[in-house]
Order: C-alpha cells, then sequence, then structure tokens
C-alpha cells in the first residue's frame, strides 16, 4: 500500500517547489509567497494582505529578494525586493526574507519609517494600542529611532462614516483592507482612496449626488459609492481587519485596553447562522465581541449585529432575583418560594376544564427548548408548546417534521456556496441571513441566485439576482410556476431551494417546494432567523414534533418517547401553535402559561387579553418583558453569555459554547427542572451535558414514526384586490428595534429607517402621496412612500422597525389585506 | 556508575583536602585580647557623647528625600484640565496589579482632559503597590507623578484603594476646575507642548454659565494672597472616602 494509492485526490493538485531563507518547501501552484512562507513558519511583516481579501500590494511592507531561474535555468535575481504578497510562487524560485537578506530587511525598514512618517504616536488615545499591528511590527521591524523632524499631516478626526464606525484618517497606512472588504466581501461600498501623494485618504464620497432611495440609516451616516447614504450591515468587520487604529467603533471607542480583557470563544445568539464570535469582557461586563474564524460556518466575518448587539442584557431591566405577584405587585423573593408559588399556582388554575400551555420564543438553546417541551408534556400533560413566536402553519410543522428534524447536516455552508443555483423563497438572505448573505455573495458571478419575492432589494442587487415576482403570501403558486429555465438550471446537481421563516406565511409554500425538489433534483435548505428555531425543531418544542422529528400524533412515536423518558404515556390531544396558545388563553380556555424569551411585539394575537384571561402566568425572563410585567411568578434565567448551551444552526450543526461570564444566573432549562421538582418529577434537565445525553439516546425518528410531508394546495397568484387594499409585504430588517438589541443606539443608527415601499401603479391610485397610512381594524402605520420596482397591489413596511411595529400596531402578517390610504 | 555517585565521589575526595577554617581579620595583641570580653560596651560608651537620632514620629516629621516614591498624584494642566487621557499604560506597566482604569470620551460638554479620551475612573489600591515607580515612568503624559507622601496607612481594605479624587493633584492658583472646553484654538499638542499657561476668559465664561457655584471661578476664589497656602487646604474627597474617615480611622 503506498502513500500514493491512498491520496489520489492530493496527486491531482499541481505543485511547485521554491526555496524560502534556504527552506525547501512545495505548495499548490498559484500560491503567494507570504502564504507559503507561512507554511514553513517565516514571518513576513504585513499589512494590507488577508487571507481572505485579494492580493493587493498596497502597504509594501512584505518586500522579500526574490531569484528565479531563467530561462537558460540559471538563478536571475529580481533587481529590486518585490512583494510578497501578490507574487504567486514558480519552480525553483528563491525567496529571501529580512531573516536572510539584509536587502529585504533594509527595504522593510525603509517602508516602515515612510509608514510612520505621518502616523500619529497617539497610541496611548488609540484603541488599537496593544494589540496593533502596526505597533507590533513597528517594534519588530522597524527602526528604532525615526529621522523625520517635520510636522505630520493631520486630519480633522473622527469622521463618522455612520453612527457606529469612525475613520480617523491620520493613523491609516493607506492599506485598503476596509475598502476591499466593503466592495469584494460586503458590497456596501462606502469608503474609497481619494486624492494623491501626501493627501491621499480613505474618504466618503460626496453628498452632491445624495439620491435618497429609501436605504437611509436611521442615524447620520456618510455617503457610499453609489451616493447612498451608508449603511452596512457588515461594517464592524472592517474595524476588525484594519491594521491600525484608523477605523473604530463609537461604541468601544476608549472603552478598553485590550490587556484587560478576558476573551471567551462563543456563538452568536442573533441569527441561524451560528456564527463563532468572541466575547471580551472585563470585570464581568462585555466591552466588545469580534468575529472569531470559523471557515465553515462564518468564515472571517459576522455582521453587526452579532458584533455590536450584547448591551441588552445588562440593561437597568435585567432580573437578578424571582419575582412573585403579592397584593398586585411583583416582589423579589426567594428561588424555592419562588418555585413553589409557580407550581402552586399552575397546580391550582389547570384542571379538566383548563390545560396548560408554554410558549418558547425561538432564541433559547437546545438544551432549554427541550427542558420547555419536556416540561410542557410530562409536567402538565399538554401538547400545547410552540417556540415559533412569529407567524407559523401546520404546512410547515409538517415540513419541518418529515424533512428537518433529526436530519442532521443537511446542505452546508460551503454547499450552499458551491451550489449553481439558489432560489429564495419567504428568505431576505441581507435583512433574515446574516452571514449566509456573505456565502452566497462569495459566489458573485458563478452563481445564479433567484428571488421569489415582491421586490429585488438592495441586497439581493448586490447578489446580481434575478427575480420572480410574487405578491406577498402566494410564493407557492410562484414557486409551481417558476420559468422554465429556473426549472431547468435548478435540476443541475448541488442547485438549493432556501426556505425562510415566511414560507410559513405563504401557504402552500413547502408542498410547492418540496414538489420541486422531487422534479428537478434540487436540494431544500430551511434558513429561519432567529437562533433557536433549528434547536427547537430538533427537540421538539413544537405541537405536533415531539424530539427527533417523532410525530406526536402517532401512537408509536409517542410511545417511544414515553419509555424513553420512563412515563406511562405522553398527551395525545392536538397541540396549538402559538397563535392558536393566544387565542385560546384570550378566550379563557388556558388556565395557566409559562412564557419564556417572548417579545409580546413579535405576535400578531392580542397577548394583553391573553395575559389579563389566564388565571396564573410563570414568566422566564432575562429582563423584565412586558409579559414578564404582566405574570404572576417570573423566574429570571441567564443570557447566553452567563450560560453553556447549544444552538442548532440551520445547517443542522451543533454550535456548542461555553460559559463567558460566570455568574449565579441559571439557564432555563436548570430552572425547569427545579421547577418540575415541585411536582415530584425528575425532568433530568438539570445539566446541559444531561440533556445532551437524553437527546442522543433518543436519537432521530424511524421512518415510520415521523409526519407525513406537508400537502396544501397554493391559493390563487394573484387575488382581486379591492381599491384601496393592497397585500402587505413584510420582513425583519437585520438591524431594527428587535428585544436583543436594546441598549445599542450607535448599532441602531446604522438600521434603516422605516419606509413603506410600492409600485409606480400602486402609489398612482393612491394619488402620488408623499407617506401613506398602511392600516388594519387593529391599527395603522404611517411611513414615507418610497416607489420601488415591485408587484402591484402590494405594500411593503419593515417588519419592526422604529415606528414601523406590525405585529404589534396592525395584529397582521405578511399576505394580510390592508387599506393603504395616501396621507399629506 | 550512574552520574549522582560521581559526584558524591567528587565531593568526598574534595572534602577530604578541605582546609580548616582561619579567619582572615588581623590578630589582636595580647592587651587586646585581654580586654576583648568588654570591648563592645564600647560602642555604648562611644554613643553617649553623639546626637541622638530618635525620630518624634509622629510628632515630628522629618522631611524625606526628594525623590522618594510616596503616594501618587494625578496631575492638572495650567487651566485646570487634567493631565490624565485614562491610556491605562500606568496599569499596563504595574507589576502588582494595582491600577485599575477606566477610560471614556471627552465631549464638547464634558471636557475633562485635552483630546478625545480621558480616564473616568481611576484607581490604585495601595495594599498592592510597591512604589516601584514604573507608573509614573510609563505615563506618557506626564499626568502621574509620586509625592513624598507616605502616610499610608488605614483600617478599612476599601479604604486604601484611592479613587481618582483622592489622587488629583490639589488645584492651583489659577486653575479653572474640570470639565471645562479647552483653550480655543489650541490641540492636545498644544497642552503637552506647555504653550497653555492658564485658564483664558472663554473658559472661565463657560464654568461661569454651566456651573455658576464652581469655587475655582476668580469671583469664588479665596485670595490667594491671604492664605499662604491655600491651594493645598482643597482636598477632593468623595463622600464615601471622607479624609477623617480615612486617617482617623472609624467603624469598618
Amino acid at each position: 500500500m503506498t502513500a500514493t494509492a491512498d491520496k489520489p485526490a492530493a496527486a491531482a493538485v499541481e505543485t511547485v517547489t521554491l526555496t524560502i531563507d534556504g527552506t525547501e518547501v512545495t505548495v499548490p501552484k498559484g500560491t503567494l509567497i507570504i502564504r507559503a512562507a507561512e507554511q514553513v513558519g517565516i514571518e513576513i511583516p504585513r499589512f494590507c494582505d488577508h487571507p481572505a481579501l485579494k492580493p493587493a500590494g498596497a502597504c509594501r511592507q512584505c518586500l522579500v529578494d526574490v531569484a528565479s531561474p531563467g530561462p537558460d535555468g540559471n538563478l536571475r535575481a529580481f533587481p529590486k525586493p518585490q512583494a510578497s504578497c501578490t507574487m504567486t510562487v514558480s519552480p525553483g524560485m528563491v525567496v529571501n526574507t529580512q531573516h536572510t537578506s539584509e536587502e529585504a530587511d533594509r527595504a522593510q525598514k525603509g517602508v516602515m519609517e515612510l509608514l510612520l512618517i505621518n502616523h500619529p504616536l497617539d497610541c496611548p488615545v488609540c484603541d488599537k494600542g496593544g494589540e496593533c499591528p502596526l505597533q507590533n511590527q513597528a517594534m519588530s521591524h522597524g527602526r528604532p529611532e525615526s529621522r523625520f523632524v517635520d510636522v505630520k499631516r493631520v486630519f480633522e478626526k473622527p469622521l463618522a462614516l455612520s453612527s457606529e464606525i469612525l475613520l480617523d484618517r491620520e493613523r491609516c497606512v493607506l492599506c485598503q483592507r476596509c475598502t476591499r472588504f466593503s466592495k469584494e466581501i460586503a458590497g456596501d461600498a462606502f469608503i474609497d482612496l481619494q486624492n494623491r501623494g501626501a493627501q491621499q485618504q480613505i474618504g466618503t464620497f460626496d453628498e452632491d449626488v445624495l439620491d435618497f432611495d429609501g436605504y437611509r440609516p436611521v442615524g447620520a451616516a456618510a455617503v457610499d459609492e453609489s451616493g447612498k447614504a451608508f449603511s452596512s450591515y457588515y461594517s464592524g468587520n472592517t474595524v476588525q481587519i484594519c491594521p491600525v487604529g484608523a477605523l473604530t467603533s463609537a461604541a468601544y471607542r476608549f472603552r478598553s485596553r485590550p490587556f484587560d480583557l478576558v476573551s471567551s470563544a462563543s456563538i452568536s445568539e442573533h441569527d441561524s447562522s451560528g456564527a463563532a464570535i468572541r466575547i471580551d469582557h472585563r470585570r464581568g461586563t462585555i466591552l466588545r465581541r469580534l468575529a472569531d474564524n470559523d471557515p465553515v460556518v462564518n468564515e472571517d466575518w459576522i455582521t453587526d449585529k452579532d458584533r455590536f448587539a450584547f448591551a441588552w442584557q445588562n440593561l437597568s431591566d435585567r432580573l437578578t432575583r424571582p419575582l412573585v405577584r403579592k397584593d398586585g405587585e411583583l416582589v423579589e423573593t426567594s428561588w424555592p418560594e419562588a418555585l413553589a408559588a409557580a407550581a402552586a399556582g399552575i397546580k391550582a388554575h389547570t384542571g379538566d376544564d383548563a390545560s396548560a400551555a408554554v410558549l418558547v420564543g425561538g432564541r433559547v438553546t437546545l438544551e432549554d427548548a427541550y427542558a420547555y417541551q419536556k416540561l410542557a408534556r410530562v409536567v402538565l400533560g399538554t401538547n400545547d408548546v410552540d417556540a415559533r413566536a412569529r407567524a407559523a402553519s401546520d404546512e410547515e410543522q409538517a415540513f419541518l417534521g418529515s424533512q428537518v428534524a433529526g436530519t442532521g447536516l443537511g446542505v452546508t455552508f460551503g454547499e450552499l456556496e458551491k451550489a449553481p443555483v439558489v432560489v429564495l423563497v419567504g428568505f431576505e438572505a441581507e435583512d433574515e441571513g446574516g452571514v449566509v448573505f456573505l456565502r452566497l455573495r462569495k459566489s458573485l458571478g458563478r452563481q445564479r441566485v433567484v428571488a421569489i419575492a415582491p421586490y429585488l432589494t438592495r441586497g439581493a442587487q448586490k447578489l446580481d439576482a434575478s427575480l420572480v415576482p410574487a405578491l406577498p403570501g402566494r410564493e407557492a403558486a410562484a414557486l409551481a410556476d417558476l420559468p422554465e429555465d429556473v426549472r431547468e438550471a435548478l435540476s443541475q446537481p448541488g442547485a438549493v431551494v432556501v426556505l425562510g421563516e415566511r414560507a410559513a406565511e405563504a401557504p402552500g409554500s413547502f408542498t410547492a417546494a418540496l414538489d420541486l425538489a422531487s422534479s428537478t433534483g434540487a436540494r431544500l435548505a430551511w434558513i429561519p432567523r432567529r437562533a433557536g428555531e433549528r434547536g427547537a425543531v430538533e427537540a421538539g418544542t413544537l405541537p405536533g414534533l415531539l424530539p427527533g422529528g417523532r410525530a406526536a400524533t402517532l401512537k408509536g412515536a409517542r410511545e417511544a418517547v414515553a419509555q424513553a423518558w420512563g412515563v406511562e404515556s405522553l398527551p395525545t390531544a392536538k397541540g396549538r401553535d402559538t397563535a392558536g396558545i393566544v387565542a385560546a388563553a384570550a378566550e379563557g380556555a388556558i388556565g395557566a402559561l409559562v412564557v419564556g424569551g417572548v417579545s409580546a411585539s413579535d405576535l400578531t394575537g392580542d397577548v394583553a387579553a391573553a395575559l389579563e384571561a389566564t388565571g396564573f402566568v410563570v414568566s422566564l425572563e432575562v429582563r423584565r418583558s412586558e409579559i414578564a410585567e404582566a405574570a404572576d411568578v417570573v423566574l429570571p434565567v441567564a443570557p447566553p453569555s452567563e450560560k453553556s448551551g447549544t444552538f442548532v444552526n440551520w445547517e443542522g450543526r451543533l454550535r456548542s459554547f461555553a460559559t463567558a461570564i460566570h455568574t449565579d444566573a441559571m439557564s432555563d432549562h436548570r430552572v425547569l427542572d427545579l421547577l418540575a421538582r415541585e411536582w415530584g418529577v425528575e425532568l433530568g434537565t438539570a445539566t446541559v451535558e444531561a440533556v445532551n445525553a437524553e437527546l442522543a439516546a433518543l436519537g432521530a425518528a424511524d421512518a415510520g414514526e415521523r409526519p407525513a410531508a406537508p400537502k396544501v394546495k397554493a391559493p390563487a397568484r394573484s387575488p382581486r384586490a379591492k381599491k384601496g387594499t393592497a397585500l402587505l409585504a413584510s420582513w425583519h430588517q437585520l438591524v431594527d428595534e428587535g428585544a436583543l438589541q436594546d441598549g445599542e443606539p450607535y448599532l441602531a443608527g446604522t438600521g434603516r429607517a422605516a419606509v413603506a415601499r410600492m409600485s409606480q401603479a400602486t402609489a398612482d391610485a393612491l394619488g402620488d402621496a408623499a407617506s401613506v397610512t398602511v392600516s388594519t381594524e387593529a391599527g395603522a402605520i404611517e411611513l414615507p412612500v418610497v416607489v420601488t420596482d415591485m408587484v402591484d397591489g402590494a405594500v411593503w413596511v419593515p417588519l419592526k422597525s422604529p415606528g414601523s411595529w406590525v405585529a404589534r400596531d396592525l395584529r397582521a402578517g405578511a399576505g394580510a389585506v390592508v387599506t393603504v390610504k395616501g396621507a399629506a | 556508575m550512574s552520574g549522582s555517585d560521581e559526584v558524591w565521589k567528587v565531593n568526598r575526595e574534595r572534602d577530604g583536602k578541605r582546609e580548616t577554617f582561619e579567619s582572615n581579620l588581623p590578630k589582636k595583641g595580647p592587651i587586646g585580647e585581654a580586654l576583648a570580653p568588654v570591648a563592645g560596651f564600647g560602642v555604648s560608651l562611644r554613643n553617649f557623647f553623639r546626637p541622638t537620632v530618635t525620630e518624634q514620629y509622629p510628632r515630628v516629621k522629618t522631611p524625606t528625600m526628594p525623590r522618594y516614591h510616596g503616594r501618587h498624584q494625578l496631575n492638572r494642566h495650567p487651566d485646570g484640565l487634567e493631565k490624565c487621557i485614562g491610556c491605562e499604560l500606568c496599569a499596563w506597566a504595574c507589576p502588582a496589579d494595582a491600577i485599575y482604569v477606566e477610560a471614556d470620551s471627552n465631549t464638547p460638554d464634558h471636557q475633562v482632559s485635552p483630546g478625545e479620551r480621558y480616564g473616568r475612573v481611576y484607581q490604585i489600591n495601595y495594599l498592592r503597590c510597591i512604589f516601584c515607580g514604573l507608573c509614573i515612568e510609563a505615563c506618557p503624559t506626564r499626568a502621574l507623578t509620586m509625592t513624598n507622601e507616605y502616610e499610608l496607612a488605614g483600617p478599612t481594605r476599601e479604604g486604601l484603594i484611592y479613587e481618582k479624587q483622592d489622587l488629583l493633584a490639589p488645584m492651583g492658583a489659577n486653575m479653572l476646575a474640570a470639565p471645562h472646553p479647552m483653550v480655543p484654538g489650541t490641540t492636545d499638542g498644544s497642552y503637552y507642548r506647555q504653550e497653555v499657561t492658564g485658564p483664558v476668559d472663554e473658559q472661565i465664561a463657560w464654568v461661569r454659565e454651566h456651573r455658576p457655584s464652581d469655587p475655582t471661578l476668580p469671583e469664588h476664589r479665596v485670595d490667594a494672597a491671604a492664605t499662604d497656602d491655600a491651594p493645598h487646604q482643597v482636598r477632593y474627597t468623595s463622600p464615601q472616602h471622607a479624609a477623617g474617615e480615612r486617617h482617623e480611622g472609624g467603624a469598618v
């Protein structure tokens, strides 16, 4: 057996052998010299070079001596040192870095001296001080003394590119990492090089070409390349990759020094991508979060929400002690008393005529989700448990049970990136996908993206997507009736159809997607928005699903789970989903509610009436939420940074994270375990390990235990709309007024200002009004109009942006018929 | 033979060759030998006729050497702005981890030091401090220096963690208490080059507008000529760290 026989794939790669500092190294053809040197542990100083960005050769710091064989086979040295970050290796090349070549060392020291000429000596006030590549490399590769005696160039500082990103131009060494990132990776080119020579600087664009088109951020911001006010969801990455302190974030400015900080690896709680992050904290307070490198998930990048939105958990309304309602007031009490009061209350208010129900937000971990559904089914004896605090449907549940739960790793980020064609259904990659958008954009030019949506968003335009116009809620018909070329493209191997959380608001879309998949061979990927959604599906925190994708309606599946849990039987009654539970509670049919991590403003139902009519409400919350204020017992739980657990990202990848900050706060699963003891029941969810062992023992459902695939007929593609009405299109913007973004005004300023979008024809029908009132019987929202190239008969408003809280104010979701009236 | 056996053998051989101890001191004569038992009293006798060196501390306080490493002090610029920019280099340099600093941004309404950054929290823990002075060397703005004050004892541990207001230098004769704007037309560089020599009218007007009763305003200032050491009597103490409580004891 030979090594070559073992690895036929490795032999296929063409390699090149060269010598660096006397060490022979063999690397794949096309490798840059600087990368080849890294492989043999030779460090070459650099600023502009970044493995995820294209070579630029902008800073000239990586100069090395290079000699390569000429046509006659003799080594011929380049007359001058060459930038190792732009030159690829060639066979027989001899490279001498600063370690072996005096010439290279002299060149590097000269470049460093030039870079430092205009760099201010303000390291003591600079946020990068202590973790600055320029500082470090000036020490290791610079001259000890400067020969520069003149006055340094100064600029007005800082220049606020947006409310979050600040630019100190005098610190800039013009490496262009930021401009390359924004052009190549994010597609939000908001800064670029300007001027020449000594005045060359990174700058913003001319404000005179301002062309407001509805993507204006909430806060003040500079203008980008296209003349639009800059609002990027990925701008924070430029701060992290800036090799000097030129780009800083307003939130972290002057807050701390790297040696103060304790770094803990973690997973972002903000979206279903499960991006790897690093939490930097000091004395129990999170100071900042950075992207961690995870090549299979988020690569080097995270969204601004992942990076900046962490203040919510330490706001003044944070709960630390249990609260019990006494004489109408919530008063702090001890854990034993609160747990006893909670159990007594639930027992007293439930019986034959009134059951209990459990509402879970989509933000909990896999372990927490498992504990919630086990409490519901074992202790409370009900299937009324749902972790979808959003629009949901039975069709979606059937799809999740039959196709998603317990299927392990499905379509991955890598496969999504390599897919020749991607069809997006009820999914806006930039707003609802986070780093999914960056992966799709990475394949720009190699991948065809088709969006089934009411209009082509700016995010979709950045993906060069084509639009299959569909009225909100009518995506299923568009999916069933795809253009022939798209259908053909989908039959290529690796093609992917992405279903977002809004597919649940489009009846028949899951059925249509399954049909499409079976007829074309395309793969399906369900990409929900919230971090805990996929985990909740795996844990069975849905009314009709038991752990591992078992159908709660099938006797065999119930018995298997009951046996594993050591209980006689599981509840047989059909469970209600979130909307059903809220509606039933408002009618007084629910005796007791256990609510964990739900924002009342995310639900379209009348939550206030439901809480009022319910006999007893137990709330598990990090902060004093609207629901906690109305609860009878409030049990404080830990935010993600203060607990360990697992998020399951949309791929089905387990994203476990450890406790970053150790406090007394308990995770939901531990609190529920204690609560169950009040009934004398051992829930077995006291620790993360215990829950994971139980989940592993349960495993995935057998084929016979799964629910049937959904079969829902799609409604007509274009309904007849009455005059003055339109179909409501709406989704969450990435940066909006979600509860997990509270307390971070700088980030909020980069979110997009709320506007109402409609087609020219729809706007004309309203008499060309500057702003419109979108209303239902429940309420109204007034927003400025932006005429967009979109389907007629629909109006789009953001779901939870400033001045536009659709669920709370309109009590309606996407696809609902709303009245649209022009205002002054 | 193992290595340790070898060493043992060599040592034993060397022991055999070692000579007996003999003092290098010069040998005394016969009279010296005779008086040797009482020679020690000679030292006492000699000192009967010398001036005493007993220090009457705390009744009399002896001045220290000029460069004695005593309590730290956070200095001010001549116009009263603080020199500390909250860079934490002192905390970084500290081998005893005695210094804790948190910085913040200066704003037009709250300008504490020249430039963009100031030290919002500044603590030195005198239970940890070893008075090595590395923090003084590290300070890029000469904000942190050491005084000759050595009376650093107290009845509580908390009391020995000095806060910023305990460490700030007393206000000089003409200084105007921070926060107030920088001298118009200057940068932080002007301050470091000592081009600012005192508060200007604009700064006084600003303080007058925002804090009319500020004791460092010219109209409220005690005449410096009347009480020579008036500036030194201004103490900056927080309610929790009242001077009396710190130095004269009291319940924990």
